[in-house]
C-alpha cells in the first residue's frame, strides 16, 4: 500500500471533529465523505487523494461510536490511518466494516514521517517504508483476530474457528 | 474473576476467561436510536447485495428502539430517517419502540434504567458510545458501532477481547454540594481520556454503596470519555429495589469473586471530593470550581443522558428555587417519565420561575445537532458529557462540563460558581 501523508501532530482526535453531529443523519457514504474532518481542517476534502494516509498521535478517534468517522474517512480516499494508539470502538468500525486500516506505529515513525511523505505499508511484513526519507519503520503487528478479520474482508466475512 | 469477567464467561460459555482471552459473547440485550438505526439499515443492504441474508433479526424481543439524537426531527432529512427507523421496527417485529411524541420516550441511555430494559448481569450492546451508562446496574454494557450491531442483530453475539478492570475505589460519602458528575470528571483528569482505554473501569467502596443508583448511572456514563470499554458498579439491594419498582421480574445478581483480580486499584477519600469543571476541550482537562476562569458564560444547559436524570434536576432545582438566571439556561430532562415526576414534584415550576426554558427530551443540543446549539465564541456550562471543539455548535464556542448542580450555580451568576457559593 503506497501513499502519501496528511498529518495531524496531535493527539485526540475525536470523531466530532472527524464528522461533526449535524452529519450523522446523513448515511450517504459520498456525501460524508465531503465533510470529512471538518471540525479540525476544513481543507481535508479539497487535499485528500485516493490512497493517502492520516497520520496522528495518541487516542485517535476517541469519543462518539458514529460509524460515520471511518466511512467518511475510507470514502475520501484514506487507506489507513496510522497512529500511537486508537480509541476501541473507532478502532473496531474500521476493521469489522472493513473501511481501512487502523495501524498502530511507534514514536520514532510519528516524529519522522512529515507531511506529503510517501510511504509504502506492508501489513505482511509489519514495516513502513518511508520512500521520501528512504527510512524504516516498525508497525505493531494486528493481534490474531484482527488480523483475521482483516485479511477476511471484515466481520460479516469472517469464520471464527 | 471480577464481576466484568464473570458475566463475559456466563456469555461465552466458558468456565473462566482472563483480560486478553478473545471470546465470542451472546448478547442478551441491543439497542439502536435513530443514527445507529439507519446505519445499522445501510449495513443490512450492503450485506443483502452480498447475498447475506437480512430477512429475519436473530430475536426481535430482545432489542429495542429509541428515537433520541433527532427528535423532534430537526429537519426533512432527520424525519426520514424516523420513518426508516419505524419501518425497520416494524417489519423486524421490534415490539419496543419509544416513539417520540407517543408517551414514555427518551435518551436511548436514560430509558434502559428508566424501563428497566436491562438487568443485572446481562450483556448489552448498543449502538452508542455512552451504553456504558447501564453498568451501573451491574451489567456488562458496552458501545459498538453499525457493523457491529447488525452483526449482533442477525448472530446473537459479539467478539469481545477480555478487558483488564481498573477499580476505583470510594471511601466514604461525597460531601453536600459534590456529586458524582464530580467524581468522575476528578478521576478522568487523573488518569485522562485514554486511561480507561480498552478496560473495564469498576467503581466500588462505601462511597459507591452509599451512592444512588442514578449517580452510579454517571460514574458509568463518562467512563466512555476516558476510553473505557465498559463501566460496571457491583449489584446491590438498591438496583434490585430500582429496577422492581420499574416492573422488572427475574432478577438475579451476578457479583464478582472475593478473590477478584484487578489491573490497578485507585482510592479515593468522599471527603476530599470538591466541585469540579472540565475546560474546553476535553473532558480531562479538569480544574476545581473555585479555581476554574472567571469567563462570561452565555449559557447553562441542563441535560443529555449523563446530566438530566430525575436526580439531577431536582438538583438543580434545590439552587435555582426562589432564584433568577442570569444567562440563557435550559433544562431537558432525559425522558417523559422523569419530566413528569419534575412535574408532579413542582420541580418544573421552579424551573419556569427562574427564567429556565424547558425543552423535550433530546441528544441534540448535547452533540451539536440541533434544538439549541451553540454559536462562535459562546461559553456554555452544561451538564452533558464531552465538550470537543464543535461538539454542542460552532467548531468556535466552548463548553465547560459540571455536575448540575454547578450547571444552576452558574446559571444564576452567569460565571462558573460553587453550589457553596452562592448567596
Amino acid at each position: 500500500m503506497k501513499g502519501n501523508v496528511i498529518k495531524y501532530e496531535r493527539d485526540n482526535i475525536d470523531t466530532d471533529v472527524i464528522i461533526p453531529g449535524q452529519y450523522l443523519k446523513v448515511h450517504d457514504y459520498a456525501e460524508l465523505a465531503l465533510h470529512a474532518m471538518e471540525g479540525l481542517d476544513p481543507d481535508f476534502h479539497s487535499k485528500v487523494k485516493e490512497g493517502d494516509f492520516i497520520l496522528s498521535g495518541r487516542n485517535f478517534g476517541c469519543g462518539s461510536s458514529r460509524e460515520h468517522a471511518p466511512i467518511a474517512l475510507s470514502h475520501s480516499g484514506i487507506k489507513a490511518v496510522l497512529a500511537l494508539s486508537f480509541a476501541r470502538i473507532f478502532y473496531r468500525n474500521a476493521v469489522d466494516g472493513a473501511f481501512l486500516l487502523p495501524i498502530e506505529i511507534e514514536e520514532d515513525a510519528y516524529s519522522d514521517i512529515s507531511e506529503g511523505d510517501e510511504i509504502d505499508v506492508n501489513i505482511h511484513t509489519n514495516e513502513i517504508k518511508n520512500i521520501t526519507k528512504n527510512k524504516i519503520y516498525k508497525m505493531k503487528p494486528f493481534s490474531e483476530i484482527i488480523g483475521k478479520i482483516i485479511e477476511a474482508g471484515g466481520l460479516f466475512k469472517y469464520k471464527p474457528d | 474473576m471480577n464481576i466484568t469477567e464473570k458475566i463475559l464467561a456466563r456469555a461465552s460459555g466458558r468456565q473462566r476467561v482472563v483480560p486478553d482471552d478473545i471470546i465470542f459473547a451472546n448478547v442478551d440485550k441491543v439497542m439502536v436510536h435513530d443514527v445507529s438505526g439507519p446505519g445499522v439499515i445501510k449495513v443490512f443492504d450492503k450485506l443483502k447485495k452480498q447475498g447475506i441474508n437480512v430477512d429475519k433479526l436473530w430475536d426481535p424481543t430482545k432489542v429495542w428502539v429509541a428515537e433520541d439524537h433527532f427528535v423532534p426531527s430537526a429537519d426533512k432529512l432527520s424525519a426520514q430517517n424516523v420513518v426508516l427507523l419505524s419501518n425497520f421496527t416494524k417489519n423486524y417485529g421490534i415490539e419496543k419502540h419509544f416513539k417520540y411524541g407517543m408517551g414514555q420516550y427518551g435518551i436511548c441511555h436514560t430509558l434502559s434504567h428508566e424501563e428497566a430494559l436491562v438487568l443485572p448481569g446481562e450483556v448489552y450492546v448498543g449502538g452508542d458510545s455512552h451504553t456504558n451508562t447501564t453498568g451501573a446496574l451491574g451489567s456488562f454494557a458496552c458501545g459498538l458501532g453499525h457493523t457491529d450491531v447488525a452483526y449482533v442483530l442477525l448472530n446473537g453475539k459479539i467478539w469481545f477481547k477480555v478487558p483488564e478492570t481498573l477499580y476505583f475505589k470510594l471511601n466514604g460519602k461525597l460531601p453536600e454540594h459534590v456529586m458524582a458528575k464530580d467524581f468522575i470528571l476528578k478521576i478522568i483528569g487523573d488518569i485522562s481520556t485514554e486511561g480507561g482505554a480498552y478496560k473495564t473501569m469498576q467503581f466500588g467502596g462505601s462511597g459507591i454503596n452509599e451512592m444512588s443508583v442514578e449517580s452510579r448511572l454517571t460514574l458509568c456514563n463518562m467512563t466512555t470519555e476516558a476510553g473505557a470499554k465498559n463501566g460496571i458498579v457491583e449489584p446491590d439491594q438498591k438496583v434490585i429495589d430500582y429496577l422492581v419498582s420499574r416492573g422488572a421480574k427475574n432478577i438475579s445478581l451476578v457479583n464478582g469473586d472475593s478473590d477478584a483480580e484487578y489491573e490497578k486499584i485507585y482510592e479515593y477519600e468522599g471527603s476530599e471530593m470538591e466541585p469540579i469543571v472540565a475546560k474546553p476541550f476535553s473532558p480531562e482537562n479538569i480544574s476545581i470550581v473555585r479555581e476554574a476562569p472567571s469567563v462570561e458564560l452565555d449559557k447553562s444547559y441542563i441535560g443529555s443522558c449523563t446530566g438530566a436524570k430525575y436526580e439531577d434536576l431536582e438538583a438543580a432545582a434545590k439552587i435555582l428555587k426562589g432564584r433568577k438566571v442570569k444567562i440563557r439556561t435550559e433544562v431537558l430532562p432525559a425522558s417523559i417519565s422523569i419530566y413528569k415526576r419534575a412535574m408532579e414534584n413542582g420541580l418544573l415550576k421552579i424551573f419556569l420561575d427562574a427564567g429556565v426554558t424547558i425543552g423535550p427530551p433530546t441528544c441534540g443540543a448535547c452533540c451539536g445537532a440541533h434544538m439549541g446549539v451553540l454559536a462562535k465564541d459562546e461559553i456554555c456550562i452544561s451538564t452533558t458529557n464531552r465538550n470537543f471543539p464543535g461538539r454542542m455548535g460552532h467548531v468556535e464556542s466552548q463548553t465547560y462540563l459540571s455536575s448540575p448542580l454547578v450547571a444552576a450555580a452558574s446559571a444564576v451568576t452567569g460565571k462558573i460558581t460553587d453550589p457553596r457559593d452562592l448567596n
